[in-house]
């Protein structure tokens, strides 16, 4: 343990970019995810098609390669992006994907008298989607949300092999600098799950702040 | 009287289903009406197509002499656009027998919605009709609590100053006291019997509870099979039914 002590800034560095690179890219998630979940449940042809060539396209083919495109790829095509803008852009469009599921599926689920209510009222589709739908489905979606970071966090670190030097990098090189894996490993484990305890406890604690007062009896 | 909500010939089907056959219905403006009839008779989908929730097949429907549909043959003469169907939705407000509140919303967040965001007002403005409305329906004390903690009553009327939040011409009930406990519909019934003695204000209202019917109406349709089998005062209707149906529903529902 003495040697996982004598690294221990190395670890951090790595926590850093790890946590770093699970923020953006899943906000950058959760902002597709509802333009394409809402997309996918609009009236509009047009949108259902390209929201479900995308869902389709990013889930249905492996996050490490489309990693690995935007890195090794897109400079062919004259776009050149820094190791961190291509982690970001591909976990995020990856997670977007399997998001816009979650959206979808949490929109259709608003009770229909919800919206028969807000047509009652004379409210626009987006006022009926802003004010009714969204708030309604953000409750449900938190659990499955939760799984999705989850399972974000532990994908970055694929971005290791497009040379960002987030946890699961810094342990390869510790490795091979001390020749203990065994330890190292161990010590890399614990952090990841730290990392999504500490995600799962503030995901509940969100599910909680958007459920205020839908439990029966408490105070307003 | 001119004519509020009139109903020419409308056929209306799900399918198979025949739920409005050749349907003739007229409501004068200010008129206080109870549908009743027994389930499956058509009696919500009429109150749907007045709200323009629903369309119709075959037939015409005017609100306060405006065309709201005209259909034949299952197409739509009048184009069914997001405009028209505003507009006239301007007419009505409707109540729903499971309340529908908004959840996420404060009894206050749930009237103030439609005038904040439909009529454009200020947020002050909105709350400020809100809180009215509220206290005309006895909840001035819950203003700031949330439909889970609500009894059914309450919601319901928290959902009646809701729909007249929008200064309808229209009220529709729909089973409005249907999904409460007995001892709750008082408090609904009372504030619609207040809303019935306003003299300009048209009312329509579903139920299959006499006594709803008889507090509020001042004509009674009985409704079956998609028609309109008899129509008359409550005293009529309600006491020497002349059809044999009607006569078969009142004694079904008494027994009950």
């Amino acid at each position: 343990m003495a040697l996982i002590w004598e690294y221990r800034f190395d670890f951090l560095a790595g926590v850093w970019w790890t946590v770093k690179l699970s923020v953006l890219s899943a906000l950058l998630a959760l902002v597709l995810a509802i333009v394409a979940g809402v997309a996918r449940s609009s009236k509009l042809r047009v949108l259902r098609i390209a929201s479900g060539v995308y869902v389709e396209f990013f889930r249905g083919t492996s996050a490490l390669v489309q990693l690995f495109w935007l890195f090794y790829v897109l400079p062919y095509l004259g776009i050149d992006l820094t190791p961190l803008q291509c982690a970001t852009l591909g976990l995020g469009l990856c997670f977007g994907a399997y998001g816009a599921e979650v959206v979808r599926s949490c929109i259709q689920a608003v009770p229909q008298g919800q919206l028969d209510a807000a047509a009652a009222l004379n409210f626009s589709y987006f006022q009926t989607l802003r004010i009714v739908i969204l708030p309604e489905a953000l409750i449900m979606m938190m659990p499955l949300f939760s799984n999705l970071l989850i399972e974000l966090i532990k994908a970055t670190s694929l971005v290791s092999l497009i040379t960002i030097p987030d946890l699961t990098f810094q342990a390869k090189s510790i490795i091979t600098k001390t020749y203990s894996s065994g330890n190292v490993l161990l010590v890399t484990l614990a952090i990841y799950l730290v990392i999504s305890l500490i995600a799962a406890s503030f995901m509940r604690r969100m599910e909680k702040v958007l459920s205020r007062g839908r439990q029966t009896g408490q105070p307003a | 009287m001119s004519d509020m909500i009139t109903f020419d010939k409308v056929d209306k089907r799900f399918g198979q289903t025949v739920v409005l056959d050749q349907f003739d219905f007229r409501v004068a403006r200010g008129e206080k009406v109870a549908i009743i009839g027994p389930s499956g008779s058509g009696k919500s989908t009429l109150l749907r197509i007045i709200m323009a929730l629903q369309d119709i097949d075959q037939g015409k429907v005017s609100l306060d002499g405006r065309p709201l549909w005209d259909a034949a043959g299952g197409k739509h003469r009048i184009k069914p656009t997001r405009k028209h169907l505003r507009d006239m939705r301007s007419l009505v407000g409707m109540v729903f027998q499971n309340f529908n509140l908004f959840p996420n919303l404060t009894a206050l967040g749930n009237v103030a919605a439609a005038p904040r965001h439909v009529l454009g007002l200020s947020q002050a403005e909105a709350e400020a009709r809100a809180a009215a409305l509220l206290a005309q329906v006895g909840l001035s004390d819950k203003l700031q609590n949330y439909p889970a903690t609500l009894s059914g009553g309450q919601q319901q009327r928290v959902a009646i100053a809701r729909a007249m939040a929008l200064e309808p011409e229209i009220m529709l009930f729909d089973e409005a006291t249907s999904a409460l406990d007995p001892e709750r519909v008082g408090e609904v019934l009372e504030v619609m019997r207040a809303l019935a003695h306003e003299r300009d204000l048209t009312i329509v209202v579903v139920t299959h509870q006499i006594g709803v019917a008889r507090a509020i109406a001042d004509r009674i349709c009985f409704m079956e099979g998609g028609r309109i089998l008899e129509d008359g005062t409550p005293q009529q209707i309600l006491n020497e039914p002349r059809n044999e149906r009607t006569r078969a529903f009142l004694r079904a529902v008494h027994l009950s």
